[in-house]
């Protein structure tokens, strides 16, 4: 066992990987179900056992091959990335558990199997950007999880998935693009690209100015990728028409990852080496994450697919990551990282929610679900709860982690106060989003001619499950609020 | 002088700015995806005219050769794996592509906007 233990961050890419060939394979839809859901939950573990080990402040350091490290690639797994581990396992999962009925809806079964595939495919990209110490290696699994989240996407039964995923290809790949520029351009003033080594050689540059360039390449290149307002135009499509399921594991976890290399880049590698690269970065993101709050958040208050809606609230909620990092202080960061983690709770609760609509509705919009909380109680009683944690009500996780971020804006100085009052609307605006759909559900007349029964238990089961996360991380928040801390100060570099 | 010394730099930027303009402002999704090649193909030029090391030879070490100075190999390494990410892009792209034409029957972006709208 403790053989296996020393490889662990290996085995976190390894596992999902591996199993992505062996499900084509297997071909029988089912089995190929509860391979991946194996692997999923493998991944889980593996996750929340390296979760345990950092828990005390250190961080793995894993030599791929032996090769020492700022020659080799070196994985390195600390609370940052075991934080974003957990949240991007968690959410495959808690997906995986009810997909079946829902992607039989959504996907023919003899294209199930390489469906699945691409599932995997994806959690081993994204497992493979958290774990790895190596910018270089970063590019290469940011763009396997990105092709096989193109796959999943395209999957969709609309045809609209497909133009949805051209346009998610082509600024996917730009900004996948840009960061390489920038990657290439450190490699060029330092000569290396562990991350790292790349922070203690950039203190030799004499001349700042290309890393000036890269630090720009890098920030735009992985705000596209992470749809910061106003470059998000490709979201709201992209997770509409994909299968629900998708948008399930997608949402909670894709545009964090991308959030988690910039943040990890910028900290560690800029910030204590460029000067006033801390202005640069907090004036950069602070804008447009107040845009991004305030502009989205009116977007979702009149859209009337209820996909798309929450979409649009997702674009608001990366607003109020990239608020509490454009703080540049400990408490903030801190914020930030709770918020990305309970946001895919609360986001991950949501989705589902549309994911058991969708099993008996074939249009999901606003006026379809009239009176049908009478026909669905379950699924409805979800999306209430799951929606108080979205709007941030006390008790649930959602609360916790806009506390963390009124806090954190109130010690910002002169511009607190102004801060908290947007963070304030908006919440309120996403009390109007969730009423609207709240209200229509339980006080309109239901139409009667509409066959609708309670989704199918597994996949409610997932949901609920979610929905008790949201409240369980609502009432003892320690670990979600120790790792955040921990990470916010390893960025702040108070632990090195 | 000094910035044509610097010719391969403006090769790069300026396959890089045709790719994005042909991305941008290019309806026909194939003519979309070439300008995405073809910005992809210029930072491939970055990576590769960055290794050379003025009088270097290729980094193979034989017997008595001493003082030798090399080029470095590693950029043309990472490069092999980005021109294979690149292509599954475009594969990937194209048959997106595909799919578009059969279920709308074009691959002006323009008409497809057209024909969602309806």
């Amino acid at each position: 066992m403790s053989a296996l233990q020393a490889h662990l961050p290996a085995l976190q890419v390894i596992v999902p990987m591996l199993t992505a060939p062996l499900v084509i394979l297997v071909k029988e839809r089912r089995l190929c179900w509860a391979a991946t859901l194996l692997a999923s939950f493998c991944s889980l573990a593996i996750a929340i056992s390296l979760c345990i080990d950092v828990l005390n402040g250190d961080s793995i350091r894993y030599l791929m091959g032996s090769w020492p490290a700022p020659w080799g690639i070196e994985l390195r797994v600390d609370t940052f990335s075991a934080l974003l581990l957990l949240i991007v396992n968690g959410s495959s999962s808690l997906a995986l558990i009810g997909a079946t009925a829902s992607l039989d809806r959504d996907i023919e079964s003899s294209r199930q199997p390489l469906f699945y595939a691409a599932w995997l495919l994806a959690l081993a990209g994204l497992n493979g950007i958290l774990v790895t110490a190596d910018a270089f290696n970063i590019f290469v699994f940011m763009e396997i999880s990105a092709l096989a989240s193109y796959v999943l996407i395209s999957a969709g039964p609309n045809r609209r998935a497909l133009p949805a995923v051209f346009k998610y290809l082509i600024m996917g790949t730009i900004g996948a693009t840009f960061y390489l520029i920038g990657v290439g351009l450190i490699y060029l003033m330092t000569g290396t690209l562990n991350i790292a080594d790349m922070a203690l050689r950039i203190q030799d540059v004499a001349d700042q100015k290309a890393i000036l360039v890269a630090a720009g390449f890098i920030t735009i290149g992985l705000a596209l990728k992470a749809a910061v307002f106003p470059m998000h135009i490709w979201l709201p499509n992209a997770y509409t028409y994909a299968p629900n399921m998708v948008t399930v594991f997608l949402a909670a976890c894709a545009t964090k990852v991308s959030l988690y290399i910039l943040l990890r880049i910028d900290f560690f590698v800029f910030q204590p080496n460029l000067s006033g690269h801390d202005f640069q970065f907090s004036y950069f993101l602070l804008p447009m994450s107040l845009l991004a709050i305030l502009i989205a958040s009116t977007v979702a208050m009149f859209e009337p697919n209820l996909k798309r809606l929450l979409a649009w609230s997702s674009v608001a909620q990366i607003g109020y990551i990239t608020l509490g990092a454009s703080l540049v202080s400990v408490a903030g960061l801190t914020a930030s990282l709770l918020h990305m983690f309970n946001h895919a709770l609360a986001k991950g609760a949501l989705f589902l929610v549309i994911a058991c609509l969708g099993i008996s509705l074939s249009h999901l919009r606003i006026d379809n679900i009239a009176g049908i909380a009478k026909q669905m109680p379950w699924t409805m009683a979800a999306f209430v709860l799951a929606g108080l944690s979205l709007i941030g009500v006390p008790g649930t996780a959602g609360f916790i982690s806009k506390w963390y971020l009124i806090t954190a804006t109130l010690e910002a100085g002169s511009w607190g106060p102004a801060l908290v009052a947007i963070i304030i609307i908006s919440s309120l605006m996403a009390v109007v989003y969730i009423w609207r759909i709240v209200e229509i559900a339980y006080f309109q007349p239901a139409d009667e001619q509409a066959v609708v029964s309670e989704a199918p238990f597994f996949l409610l089961l997932s949901t609920w499950i979610a929905v008790a996360l949201n409240f369980y991380f609502g009432l003892s928040a320690a670990l979600p609020v120790e790792l955040a801390d921990s990470a916010a100060r390893l960025l702040m570099g108070q632990m090195r | 002088m000094a910035l044509l010394e610097l010719y391969h730099y403006w090769v790069f930027v300026v396959l890089l700015m045709i790719g994005f303009y042909a991305v941008i402002a290019k309806l026909n999704l194939i003519k979309k995806l070439i300008g995405l090649s073809l910005f992809q193909a210029a930072v491939f030029l970055l990576y590769i005219t960055m290794n050379k090391v003025e009088g270097g030879t290729a980094p193979i070490f034989t017997d008595g050769a001493v003082d030798q100075l090399y080029s470095n190999p590693l950029p043309q390494v990472l490069i092999l794996t980005a021109i294979v990410v690149g292509i599954s892009t475009l594969a990937l792209g194209l048959g997106i592509v595909v799919r578009i034409k059969e279920e709308y029957d074009t691959i002006e972006e323009h008409e497809i906007q057209e024909i969602d709208r309806q």
